[in-house]
């Protein structure tokens, strides 16, 4: 509770500069604007003006400063702007049109949700495999971990063409690339927590005569249920860039990312900012969700967090 | 027949892993080496075969050996992408958010309640899609580098944020007493004591960054960029159905992305030589 005020001050702090910043950013639209309709500028033409920074420019022209945050396709909206805009493609659009958030933050959010309960099966899976099967574990571990280090999200283009060719359209493509990318995480994290039981917690269930199958479910299992949580939150959040990422290049007609893509082309900067804070809120509200999860169901088990 | 070839290669490389994990030697550094390289040499016969002999299509998945001609021949076009999308865009952009993140961090750090603030602020920052603002950047900055490095800088700010501040704080009050004892001031604390404490931190931050790096940097490039680069690449080799030469960027970035992480965790292992997960 105490890191409320806190928190407040750095969000606040970061609302006033992005407010701030919006003057210098749209001066020479607004400066142009004024120019047509009758207002005296000072240097009087546009090629002068280009001559100075948005911050010289702005300071010759205080007067102007209101009208920064009142374009209708500035460089940098400001933060009303984006609420608006928000509130109406959330709000007050109906759900099936194709101009709701909601309708594109749906196609958006069923393909990260798709992926990400693929990638996550088969992650706890292999992970399962790799600490029973030493093979397994020297032949796949090190290519899991180095994997890491590879910019994955680059194949996103070529996986929707290759996935394309062989007829598979839709949300699959999609689907495969955040499966892809919340794969690793939790497979890293489940080989790490199955083996969390240290060599006593093991020969204890030895004593118990206890064969594998019960070591795994009595003791691996929810001995690795943190680590589990601490993956799901990272492996939740991969999959939703993942899905957008995967939007952006191929000419998606719905979601989030094709937003984003259709505001840049068609110069309407306030629908690809709304987009990408849509897509903020929603990759902040999945995180909270598995942290209540998490932390419900850990409170359950007795446990604390990895 | 493909298949039963395909699971007869399958076959042999799993049993000899098998028994090179399950014999004496397995502890040692070689067989460490040599079970995931056989592993993925398994991988890439089967590869060969399997799109040889079923005829795939090189526009869905071209053999391994294709991909490889093509990387031999095209090495003057892949290092210029790999100048203008690595070094130009990814590395500028690197620099630029790591010393940043860093500046902003030894700031906040004079000031619990500002370091309370940022710590949850900046770990949600760092769970968003900010690769979204690509679009943003590159209408403001123009297609060339400039707005990679930008996108670059913005991706990597906040995780390097975050374990820098985390890592400061990483000092027991018995550590800083002892500081004081010395009559050392907030400088020599911070230089003898805290900054080197908080490496380790610090280098997670960095390592997990060079992925996101590289990311930002190709990604960015799908949004606009000179007729060089290697998101360039890809987006137009793909609308070429050119998909040997995708793959060829592939390999550079999965090169690319493994020696800047290794790269930085030679220096961690240098730097932080005395933390307990460097020792031998």
């Amino acid at each position: 509770m105490k890191s409320v005020l806190p928190i407040l001050t750095i969000v606040a702090a970061i609302f006033l500069f992005w407010i701030v910043s919006v003057v210098p950013m749209n001066m020479h639209l607004t400066a142009d604007q004024a120019q047509r309709d009758g207002l005296v500028v000072s240097p009087e033409t546009p090629v002068e003006r280009q001559a100075y920074s948005g911050i010289g420019l702005t300071l010759m022209n205080t007067g102007l400063i209101g009208r920064t945050y009142l374009l209708e396709r500035p460089r940098l909206p400001s933060p009303h702007q984006v609420g608006f805009e928000l509130w109406d493609t959330v709000f007050d659009k109906k759900i099936t049109s194709r101009r709701s958030l909601v309708y594109h933050g749906w196609v958006t959010l069923s393909a990260t949700l798709l992926g990400f309960a693929i990638g996550t099966t088969l992650g706890i899976l292999l992970a399962v495999g790799i600490v029973y099967n030493k093979a397994m574990d020297m032949s796949v571990m090190p290519w899991a971990i180095a994997s890491q280090t590879i910019p994955i999200l680059a194949l996103a283009p070529m996986i929707i063409v290759m996935l394309g060719a062989i007829g598979i359209q839709g949300l699959l493509p999609k689907a495969v690339i955040s499966a892809y990318l919340s794969f690793f995480p939790v497979v890293v994290g489940m080989v790490k927590g199955l083996r969390s039981p240290d060599g006593m917690q093991l020969d204890l269930l030895r004593t118990y005569s206890a064969s594998p199958a019960q070591g795994l479910w009595k003791l691996r299992l929810p001995a690795s249920v943190p680590y589990l949580f601490a993956s799901l939150k990272i492996g939740i959040s991969a999959s939703l860039v993942g899905a957008i990422v995967a939007e952006l290049p191929t000419g998606a007609r719905a979601g989030f990312g094709a937003r984003m893509l259709v505001g840049d082309q068609y110069g309407q900067p306030m629908v690809t900012w709304a987009a990408l804070f849509a897509a903020a809120i929603t990759a902040a509200a999945l995180v909270g969700l598995f942290s209540l999860i998490e932390r419900w169901t850990l409170r359950r088990m007795g446990m604390q967090a990895a | 027949m493909a298949i039963i070839s395909a699971l007869g290669i399958w076959g042999a490389g799993w049993f000899v892993n098998t028994l090179l994990a399950r014999s004496a030697a397995a502890g040692t550094r070689a067989v460490k080496l040599l079970v995931p390289a056989i592993f993925g040499l398994t991988l890439l016969i089967m590869w060969e075969l399997l799109v040889r002999m079923l005829e795939i299509s090189p526009v869905i998945l071209p053999p391994p050996t294709m991909i490889a001609n093509r990387f031999a021949g095209e090495i003057p076009t892949l290092w210029a992408d790999f100048e203008q999308t690595i070094i130009k865009g990814a590395m500028t952009g690197y620099i630029i958010g790591g010393l940043a993140a860093f500046g902003v961090a030894i700031l906040a750090d004079r000031s619990d309640f500002l370091t309370r603030g940022i710590l949850p602020v900046g770990g949600f920052m760092a769970a968003l899609p900010i690769v979204g603002t690509a679009p943003i950047f590159v209408r403001w900055l123009g297609s060339d580098w400039q707005s990679k490095a930008a996108v670059v800088a913005v991706m990597v700010f906040f995780p390097i944020l975050v374990n820098t501040v985390a890592g400061l704080r990483d000092t027991t009050s018995m550590q800083r007493d002892l500081m004081r004892t010395y009559g050392a001031g907030y400088w020599a604390t911070l230089f003898r004591l805290r900054l080197p404490a908080a490496m380790p931190f610090i280098f997670n931050g960095l390592k997990i960054a060079t992925t996101l790096a590289l990311i930002g940097a190709i990604v960015a490039e799908f949004f606009g960029s000179p007729t060089v680069g290697m998101g360039f690449r890809i987006s137009t080799s793909v609308g070429q159905l050119a998909l040997d030469m995708v793959w060829a960027e592939i390999v550079v970035a999965a090169l690319a992305g493994s020696a800047f992480y290794g790269l930085m965790a030679w220096i961690e292992s240098w730097v932080t030589f005395w933390h307990p997960s460097q020792r031998k």
